[in-house]
């Protein structure tokens, strides 16, 4: 056979696995709503740049009459691509083949691509949009799963893994998400869950709709799940390559850096914060106050919205915020703030990102609710996250840094290498009225006014330690400055510390109350 | 950190509007450490369960399940140790015993019934 006829051979085999489940399937696809696995990719990648691999991947089942079915490609799309020219490798399964659903060789297709990832130290993309386990496969579709989590883990730290949901992503599929770095969802399309709504109803009784126990607004404002919410798949695919821009390709390299902007003007830092420190604003004002171009990119933003994290430029280099919200519950730490900060320091320290700190808050969230939860074990994983940190850590306290909160806040004693306060911050073991309750317990019973009493010992100790000063005598904090020097101080101190070398005791690794 | 001697409770009819940054944004008040502040309270917080004390006198479902056996009867003296009912649930039969000396007030289940979370199946006198 002339080479000629079997190219056109070549290009009749490609066309014929390309169609995947087949024009009805793909029909089906767009009629709940999603894009195939193949025009994800594209939507996803920069122009022309996909190359996939092992589309001629067959699978070996022959139990249940396996061996009379062809699935196109195993239900799975692996290749590598660029964003914004940067090198990613991707995999996308395909729903329109046997549900996407997960067999040996669906499996095989995506650790290659893991492989190749931790090998060349590029970014993974995974798309989601399975059935879940291939039953007749039995014990090799779990083996499969079994594999992926493994590789998950072992690249964890070492490479950015972005997980998109597309679909439905249940059972043991849910793990491989949650064991990556940042999970997207898309309002009616993604759908997550270890046990759906029919084994529900059947165990417990309890009758509820597949998006009401897991979809894209269950994990992004209940659970905690999901990092990015988007409406659209459209969407979803702008909020990812944003992403990209702020993170490095692997932990030994650094995010590239763009052209330095300065903040908007609109935003103007010595007039968001109110005096009162009773009195809420929005913290991400400041952040646009300071960050490049005001352009912040915030990392699970309908959660646990009591602390705002996410990255933004400085001078053109990226930094992770950690900043307590008093719009939100006045700011304080509880147990679902507690996790989304720790796990976003260990994703900053783990990619050579240097971390923000923007505080003002009370304290941690009183409640029997919140003992229950275990906010004990949760909150020691800011103190954990913080301390463990080598990154550059800068803190600016804004207002109020109470308590227990003020130590887990990126203070000086969980080693941040500068410590800022404004002139209006108050660094003290808790809020005057609070404080003054108990040290003066005895005088203000025993006054003939109790209540005058009470009120003009609030005031002496807002005197004496609601300030910068105290904490400042000590050295505790480096500098008070004027808000409108924070910038140009948080410059200063990146550049001073982008050299920065530590290094604690040898050992395997640590135990953190995860 | 500190003991505090004042009861923290968060009240939410305070319904103030804010202006901040242009955008106007409805306040109510959360109490820490003796202080009010104006803010904004999550879903989660407003929705948050009151907590009860467990009653020592009321055997309540811990899992849904179906009862698979039933060893005693209203009125009868128990001691503890003693078995009182098999609850089959998650494909486990789970032998649910007694914890104290008592008489039984009440059972309210009956071999074979399905019981949801949190059913009241025997109440002590």
């Amino acid at each position: 056979m002339p080479l000629k006829r079997k190219i056109q051979e070549l290009k009749k085999r490609r066309e014929e696995v390309i169609k995947g489940g087949g024009d009805k399937a793909i029909e089906k696809q767009m009629a709940m709503g999603k894009m195939t696995a193949r025009e994800r990719i594209r939507m996803l990648l920069d122009d022309n740049s996909f190359q996939e691999y092992d589309l001629f991947v067959e699978h070996e089942a022959r139990d249940f009459d396996m061996d009379k079915k062809v699935l196109h490609g195993d239900g799975v799309v692996i290749g590598t691509g660029t964003i914004y020219g940067e090198s990613v490798c991707v995999f996308a399964q395909d729903f329109t083949v046997a549900g996407g659903s997960l067999g040996a060789m669906h499996a095989r297709k995506i650790t290659k691509i893991m492989d190749h990832a931790l090998k060349m130290r590029v970014p993974l993309i995974g798309i989601n949009d399975s059935g879940g386990a291939r039953i007749q496969e039995g014990v090799n579709s779990l083996a499969g799963y079994g594999e992926i989590f493994f590789r998950n883990t072992i690249s964890s730290g070492v490479i950015p893994q972005i997980s998109v949901i597309l679909g439905p992503c249940a059972g043991g599929a849910v793990y491989s998400p949650a064991l990556t770095d940042f999970v997207f969802v898309v309002e009616n399309i993604s759908k997550m869950f270890i046990t759906g709504p029919e084994v529900i109803k059947t165990v417990l009784g309890e009758e509820i709709s597949m998006e009401d126990l897991g979809g894209a607004r269950v994990h992004s404002e209940i659970t905690g799940n999901a990092h990015f919410f988007a409406e659209s798949e459209k969407e979803c695919f702008e909020q990812i390559k944003k992403l990209m821009t702020f993170i490095p390709r692997s932990n030994d390299s650094k995010a590239k850096a763009l052209e330095p902007k300065n903040p908007k003007p609109a935003y103007k830092i010595d007039r968001i914060v109110p005096g009162d420190p009773k009195q809420p604003y929005d913290v991400r004002d400041v952040i646009k106050s300071i960050v490049d171009n005001s352009d912040f990119f915030e990392i699970q933003e309908n959660w646990a919205g009591n602390v705002v994290i996410g990255f933004g430029r400085m001078q053109g280099e990226t930094c992770g915020f950690v900043c307590n919200q008093p719009l939100v519950l006045a700011g304080v730490l509880d147990v679902d703030s507690s996790d989304k900060t720790a796990r976003f320091i260990r994703y900053c320290d783990a990619f050579n990102i240097p971390i923000i700190t923007l505080v003002d808050l009370p304290g941690y969230l009183p409640g029997i609710d919140q003992e229950h939860a275990g906010v004990i074990r949760h909150g020691a994983k800011i103190l954990y996250a913080y301390s463990e940190a080598t990154v550059p850590k800068l803190t600016v306290i804004l207002r109020k840094a109470y308590g227990g909160g003020y130590i887990a806040m990126g203070s000086r004693h969980l080693r941040a290498d500068f410590v800022f306060a404004w002139p209006g911050a108050e660094i003290a073991v808790m809020g005057p009225e609070g404080a003054a309750n108990i040290i003066f317990r005895k005088e203000i019973m025993e006054a003939a006014n109790p209540e005058k009493m009470r009120k003009q010992k609030v005031e002496e100790y807002k005197e004496r330690f609601a300030n910068p000063y105290v904490a400042a005598a000590k050295g505790y904090v480096d500098s008070v400055i004027e808000p409108s020097e924070t910038r140009k101080i948080l410059l200063h101190a990146i550049d001073v510390a982008k050299t920065k070398s530590v290094g604690g005791p040898k050992k395997k690794h640590g135990v953190p109350p995860f | 950190m500190v003991k505090d001697k004042t009861k923290n409770k968060s009240n939410s009819d305070d319904n103030s509007k804010e202006e901040l940054c242009g955008k106007k944004i409805k306040c109510k008040t959360l109490i820490i450490h003796g202080t009010k502040y104006k803010t904004t309270l999550t879903k989660k917080y407003e929705n948050r369960k009151k907590w009860e004390k467990p009653d020592e006198k009321k055997i309540v479902s811990y899992i849904p399940g179906t009862i698979i056996e039933l060893f005693v009867k209203e009125g009868q003296t128990v001691k503890k140790g003693d078995k009182l009912l098999i609850l089959e649930a998650m494909k486990m039969q789970n032998i649910i015993y007694n914890s104290c000396d008592g008489v039984l007030k009440s059972v309210n289940i009956k071999v074979g019934e399905r019981i949801p979370k949190n059913f009241l199946m025997i109440e002590y006198k």
